[in-house]
């Protein structure tokens, strides 16, 4: 009985960190971009965009490594054209994320359709042309020992390389925007950038900079989907997956670590929701899914209200700067 | 300067979309004859054109009047999604009802139901300082799980598989616009275009008199240029936001009227369809004024209706094409708006009337 809940336990965990992953990778991305003052609603359009580019990529040249760097171009020219329209142009940060989410939405179904006529879907990748999981060193070898056997090689080996660079890229961007030059910048943009202008730094270019970065995370988020945890480009397939990681950042107060954690409450909850399906659980008995669903919006909601916390944002997030002023 | 911007707009929309076309190796020349013909080619044609954009002007003038108060309604997707179901509840409810009773009491459920899921937000924002935008996609998620849940679980009819209620009673349907004008004696053609379409113009013409013509719509619209000001002149803003969303989420609800009671008869799984997303197009490009949006939305439903005739007549261009076409004109209309205005007005050497102030500040309380 032990043994049973423990397994579940472990297969829940596992479950949660591949459905972390993409979340972690895009919300990490958004804190580059509105701790510098620019809204990334285009989180979305930039995972599903790189998603395609990946899958459609890897399928032509049967590489993983190669549908990788060209997710991730796809995203950085997405993010760039946001800030030509954002920063160069002080256009409106809300309906230019919008406007590129909308239009990555009818384009990946136009151009994957007429490029490889199955219906909007890449062809199905093989072995080679996706990210396999990866045994990590004694995950046979602790096997027979119980309990650590069961974490060691069910929770913590066998993920793909996207997960650990997830993982290890947690603590990579909080030392990026709280010990680097680059993060002091990133921050003070985001906050007084009048301030950062009169100290000779260019807000424009590190707003740039930062809406780069968010791209190459981004196009990360969006490769994993279509050649890691699946194996081709399906229409839509962020589902949504880029406001949720977006609610994860303000749930996360825009700082790296809380945000991990709404990340893994998310993904969790998402786990929770596929193992639980039409199981009555005591007192309350079958929870609907959509109800197990709809929770991380209502948690944000709560959130943004200050009913769950108080989301504090960067002071100058949304306000395109205009040195005339 | 009022119908050029919009004009460069659009073929610049429209030249972008053309090298999508290019990419997949097919002539945008003939995928621009297609769609205008199949948007306008025969009576039939004009009137699914006219169908779709009642939808638009109903959730293009959702869009606007938020808008004009500063406030950005992502939201118009769940609030129509919402208007539908009140709608549908209404419908499946009224099977004894005079049709012209069932009517008028649809049209205050519409708009109630619409209203009902914006007010939430709406409270947020001025009580709580929560920024609608965030709140608003929130919610359409939130309104999708709801809906989805109820039509699989609840409303489903029993004994079928696909997740939409049952048929309404046919005294409950919207009149079919070729059946009123034949009884006036003038023969169309066939098409799914019903009364909802003349409400949709009535809801311009109040949306215009109100934001114009009312002390309401003034404080509205001073609101939307600078909340300071209005705060100065005695205009409570979180009324104002309270207000505006309210009738933002009343317009998005009444799009139920034309897609359930008008033509399906029924509500289906994911009802609104992206109409709500198009609003914000038909809001931009209309510029916020309802002559605009209608127009606009004219487009719009023309770009839908020739969409499905290009996936039959060039069956390499799917539908989504039509979507990628909608996506390039906000980024066009409304991202770049000032990279084309300014030029333009150097150009003209005339100073442009100043719109309403977007509050770009997402979180600002």
């Amino acid at each position: 009985m032990i043994a049973e809940a423990l397994l579940i336990l472990a297969l829940l965990a596992d479950a949660t960190a591949r459905g972390a992953a993409p979340l972690v990778l895009a919300a990490l991305g958004g804190l580059f971009a509105e701790r510098s003052g620019v809204v990334d609603i285009a989180l979305e359009g930039k995972m599903l965009a790189a998603a395609f580019a990946a899958a459609a990529t890897a399928a032509v040249t049967g590489s993983a490594w190669v549908g990788l760097s060209a997710g991730i171009a796809a995203s950085i020219l997405l993010a760039l054209v946001h800030g030509f329209a954002c920063v160069t142009h002080a256009g409106n940060q809300v309906v230019s994320g919008m406007a590129l989410n909308i239009t990555v939405s009818g384009l990946t179904v136009v151009l994957g359709y007429a490029w490889f006529q199955e219906g909007g879907q890449t062809p199905l990748l093989g072995a080679d042309a996706r990210f396999g999981p990866i045994e990590l060193p004694g995950a046979a070898a602790l096997t027979p020992v119980p309990g650590l056997g069961l974490i060691y090689g069910e929770v913590v080996s066998g993920h793909n390389v996207l997960v650990y660079l997830a993982a290890a890229a947690v603590p990579i961007v909080a030392w990026l925007v709280y010990r680097t030059r680059f993060g002091l910048r990133l921050r003070a943009v985001g906050e007084s950038p009048g301030a950062v202008d009169t100290a000779g730094v260019s807000v424009a270019a590190t707003r740039y900079q930062a809406l780069t970065v968010s791209g190459v995370l981004c196009g990360v988020s969006g490769a994993y989907l279509s050649i890691a945890h699946h194996a081709s480009f399906i229409r839509d397939m962020s589902a949504g997956k880029g406001y949720l990681a977006l609610a994860a950042l303000i749930f996360g107060q825009w700082r790296p670590a809380p945000t991990l954690g709404a990340c893994l409450l998310f993904a969790f909850a998402d786990a929770l929701q596929v193992r639980l399906q039409g199981t009555p659980l005591p007192v309350v008995g079958v929870v609907p899914v959509q109800l197990i669903q709809a929770i991380p919006y209502v948690l944000t909601v709560g959130l943004l209200a200050g009913f769950v916390g108080r989301a504090v944002a960067p002071r100058a997030i949304g306000v395109p700067y205009l040195k005339e002023r | 300067m009022a119908a050029l911007l919009p004009a460069l707009n659009l073929t610049l929309a429209l030249a972008l979309s053309a090298v999508v076309v290019l990419l997949i190796g097919e002539s945008p020349a003939r995928a621009l004859l297609v769609l205008a013909t199949g948007a306008f080619g025969n009576a039939e044609a004009v009137g699914y054109t006219l169908y779709y954009a009642t939808n638009f002007v109903f959730t293009g003038l959702a869009v606007a009047v938020a808008f004009h108060a500063g406030l950005f309604n992502i939201g118009a997707e769940g609030q129509a999604y919402l208007g539908g179901l009140g709608v549908a509840l209404l419908c499946l409810g009224a099977g004894a009802w005079p049709t012209g009773l069932v009517i008028p009491a649809a049209i205050v459920v519409a708009a109630a139901a619409g209203a009902a899921w914006a007010f939430v937000p709406a409270w947020l924002q001025a009580r709580r300082g929560s920024h609608v935008v965030i709140t608003t996609i929130m919610f359409n998620f939130i309104a999708s799980a709801l809906m989805t849940y109820l039509l699989v679980n609840v409303l489903i009819k029993p004994g079928q598989q696909s997740p939409e209620t049952r048929e309404f009673d046919p005294n409950t349907w919207l009149p079919q616009l070729h059946d009123v004008l034949r009884w006036l004696g003038w023969e169309i053609g066939r098409s799914p275009l019903n009364l909802s379409s003349l409400f949709a113009l009535a809801a311009g013409a109040l949306v215009w008199f109100y934001l114009w013509h009312t002390r309401w719509g003034y404080e509205l619209r001073a609101l939307g240029h600078s909340e300071t000001a209005a705060v100065y002149g005695g205009i409570s803003p979180a009324r104002t936001v309270i207000v505006a969303m309210s009738i933002s989420g009343a317009l998005a609800g009444l799009m139920s009227l034309n897609e359930v009671m008008g033509v399906q008869h029924r509500l289906l799984l994911n009802m609104p369809g992206g109409a709500g997303f198009v609003g914000i197009a038909v809001a931009l490009m209309g510029r916020n004024h309802p002559v605009g949006i209608v127009l606009a939305a004219v487009l719009f439903g023309a770009l839908s209706q020739g969409g499905s005739e290009l996936s039959f007549d060039m069956p390499k261009l799917t539908r989504d094409m039509v979507v990628v076409i909608q996506g390039l004109i906000i980024l066009v209309c409304g991202a770049f708006e000032h990279a084309l205005r300014r030029p333009l007005e150097a150009v003209l050497r005339r100073p442009a009337v100043a719109g309403p102030a977007l509050r770009t500040d997402p979180r600002e309380a």
